[in-house]
């Protein structure tokens, strides 16, 4: 446990298998975290553009905006308050928005697009009187209008992406800050692991030759006590592949442990 | 003759609306207004004319609309006072002005009713000057039919209704050229009126109201390009009682763009002097301020003469002018609009 102490790590049994299965899924997360990076790069690209429109779009809509009740002074001038008949004269709306989406790196932005309906229901109004002056002021509405929807289309698109990029953002770090950490750890953890383990079977290893050496000390010296056994050609015979076995690890361990 | 007797009964009138006309904002007036630099500002400068204190109960701050609804409100009520004063024939003849407001009016409930809004809501929005005792009971009437027969036959405007609009066109034609063929109607039979009157009255009418009825002709044309009134309908809608009529108004009935007005127009002196003036460059006066400018012109006029009835007509269309002059002096003030504050019809 030295590697990965008390960190934050996935519970996995150190094993060389789940070394490579964590070494896939470091990988995996990499390859993710770089392409979310450049999605969120692409969608603040695309944020500040639509942040600089909007700008631009507020600063003539107050213009248009101005114009346009300007010009409606003008044609009550010369016209006389037309509006009440206007209104009784409603029905449906002749301005119309329908909405479309745009696909900008998997996020889909709403766009609205206006469009006019019929035919213009009030071309007549103000025939008697202040009819250029009714033409001019429903010129400038329109434009304010088409300003207007634009403006809005800017506004769902900047809160779409403004969620999106969070999303985003959020999701890079999420990766970069506590996935590709405890994927890092688990791997360290695995392989101090192994380390340990490694040396945990020397140790044994050492351990099993400084017995069998002292056992054969011992045997050794019973039989200098005994004097030589009367049956040793026969049990060097009998013992001799164990002991070939045992002088290899015999001639093994001074390499080992020098 | 009539001058002789004409004191007898209308004396005290002409009297009042000579005074009345006398308090209209002048040209140092409209100087001082237009140097305003608020709403408050002006109403200070126009307490100081005549007309007092008309916005002083206001509470809260002012607003356009405040403004134009009490100059509507003062209009109103010196012209019922005229009238409630008025002897025949000069009680007709202020029955006549109104009129005009009347056809807006009905026009207005029509097309509410054609839409099927709540009636009580749009009597309020009529103007005052032409309601009518029938105007409540309109909201019996459910459809056009029912309005028609109903209602309508009973208004003073009857007439004008069954000479050129039955049942079926109130459910069908555009609202405007009902309007207009009310309003073309309405000009013939005042311009009628004022030359059985005689006298000087018939003198100084008719030249407005020709003027008047040449003006609507003239706007009609200019307006109905590029829509969908077709030459005939346009025809129908011009009154025949100017200057234009019948010549002209078979010129004009053919023309096919502004250049084509223009040039029926040269033929006459009064109108070819406007066309000239005009232009659409900005700077420019248009083609309808000019025709305000001369309509005021002629208003002016009529007080250099005495003993008619021009007079009461003058006043009403000088005092809405003045009305709409302050109006735009308002609107450019509280929208700091100031480049076009000299826009305005001066009333000599």
């Amino acid at each position: 446990m030295s590697g990965g102490g008390g960190k934050d790590r996935i519970a996995v049994f150190p094993s060389r298998m789940a070394q490579t299965l964590m070494k896939t899924r470091l990988k995996g997360a990499q390859k993710g975290h770089s392409l979310l990076k450049k999605k969120a790069d692409a969608l603040n690209l695309r944020f500040r553009d639509i942040l600089k429109k909007i700008v631009e779009n507020k600063v003539l809509m107050g213009e248009v905006m101005k114009e346009a009740s300007f010009s409606l002074a003008e044609a009550k001038f010369t016209a006389g308050d037309f509006s009440h008949t206007v209104i009784q004269n409603v029905s449906q709306a002749q301005y119309r928005v329908r909405m479309k989406k745009e696909n900008v790196v998997g996020v889909m932005l709403p766009v609205f697009d206006a469009y006019q309906d019929g035919p213009d229901a009030y071309d007549l109004t103000g025939l008697g009187k202040g009819g250029a002056n009714i033409a001019r002021l429903k010129k400038n509405y329109n434009k304010a209008i088409e300003l207007l929807v634009e403006l809005a289309t800017l506004q769902t698109c900047f809160i779409t992406l403004d969620e999106a990029i969070k999303v985003t953002n959020r999701r890079v770090n999420a990766i970069e800050h506590v996935i590709i950490p405890r994927i890092e750890n688990t791997l360290t953890y695995i392989v101090t692991e192994l380390d340990e383990m490694e040396r945990e079977e020397f140790f044994r290893m050492k351990k099993i030759q400084a017995n069998k050496k002292k056992l054969k000390e011992q045997e050794a010296a019973l039989r200098a006590l005994d004097g030589p056994p009367p049956e040793e050609s026969a049990n060097s015979e009998n013992e001799a592949p164990r002991n070939l076995l045992a002088t290899a690890e015999d001639d093994n361990l001074p390499i080992l442990f020098n | 003759m009539g001058e002789f007797l004409f004191n007898i009964d209308h004396g005290y009138l002409e009297a009042l609306t000579r005074g009345l006309k006398g308090g209209l904002l002048t040209q140092p007036d409209y100087a001082n207004l237009v140097q305003c630099e608020t709403l408050e500002d002006l109403k200070l400068h126009i307490q100081s004319t005549d007309y007092g204190n008309f916005l002083a109960n206001e509470p809260g701050a002012i607003t356009v609309q405040v403004i134009d609804e009490k100059l509507k409100e003062k209009l109103v009520t010196e012209f019922t006072h005229l009238r409630n004063n008025a002897l025949e024939p000069l009680a007709t003849f202020l029955d006549y002005i109104t009129y005009s407001y009347m056809i807006d009016n009905i026009i207005l409930l029509i097309t509410g009713t054609l839409h099927q809004r709540p009636i009580s809501e749009l009597i309020n929005k009529c103007h005052p000057l032409g309601s009518f005792e029938q105007m409540e009971a309109i909201h019996i009437a459910s459809t056009p039919a029912e309005l028609y027969n109903a209602v309508l036959v009973d208004t003073p405007l009857a007439n004008y209704f069954v000479d050129c609009i039955n049942e079926q066109d109130l459910d069908e034609m555009n609202v405007e050229i009902i309007r207009n063929t009310l309003y073309k109607a309405y000009i013939e039979d005042f311009y009628k009126f004022c030359a059985g009157l005689g006298g000087k009255t018939a003198e100084v009418m008719c030249d407005i109201l020709s003027f008047e009825a040449d003006r609507r002709s003239i706007i009609i044309t200019i307006n109905s390009f590029d829509t969908e009134l077709s030459k005939d309908d346009r025809q129908k809608l011009y009154p025949r009682c100017g200057k234009l009529y019948p010549d002209g108004l078979t010129g004009l009935s053919r023309a096919d763009d502004y250049d084509q007005v223009k040039q029926v127009c040269e033929f006459y002196a009064d109108y070819k002097p406007l066309f000239e003036g005009s232009g659409n460059g900005p700077g420019d006066k248009t083609l309808e301020d000019k025709f305000f400018e001369h309509e005021v012109k002629l208003n002016v006029h009529s007080y250099l003469h005495q003993f008619h009835f021009g007079v009461f007509y003058a006043f009403v269309k000088l005092k809405e002018q003045e009305m709409r002059n302050i109006i735009w002096i308002a609107e450019c003030i509280s929208q700091r609009h100031r480049t076009k504050i000299d826009n305005y019809i001066p009333i000599l």
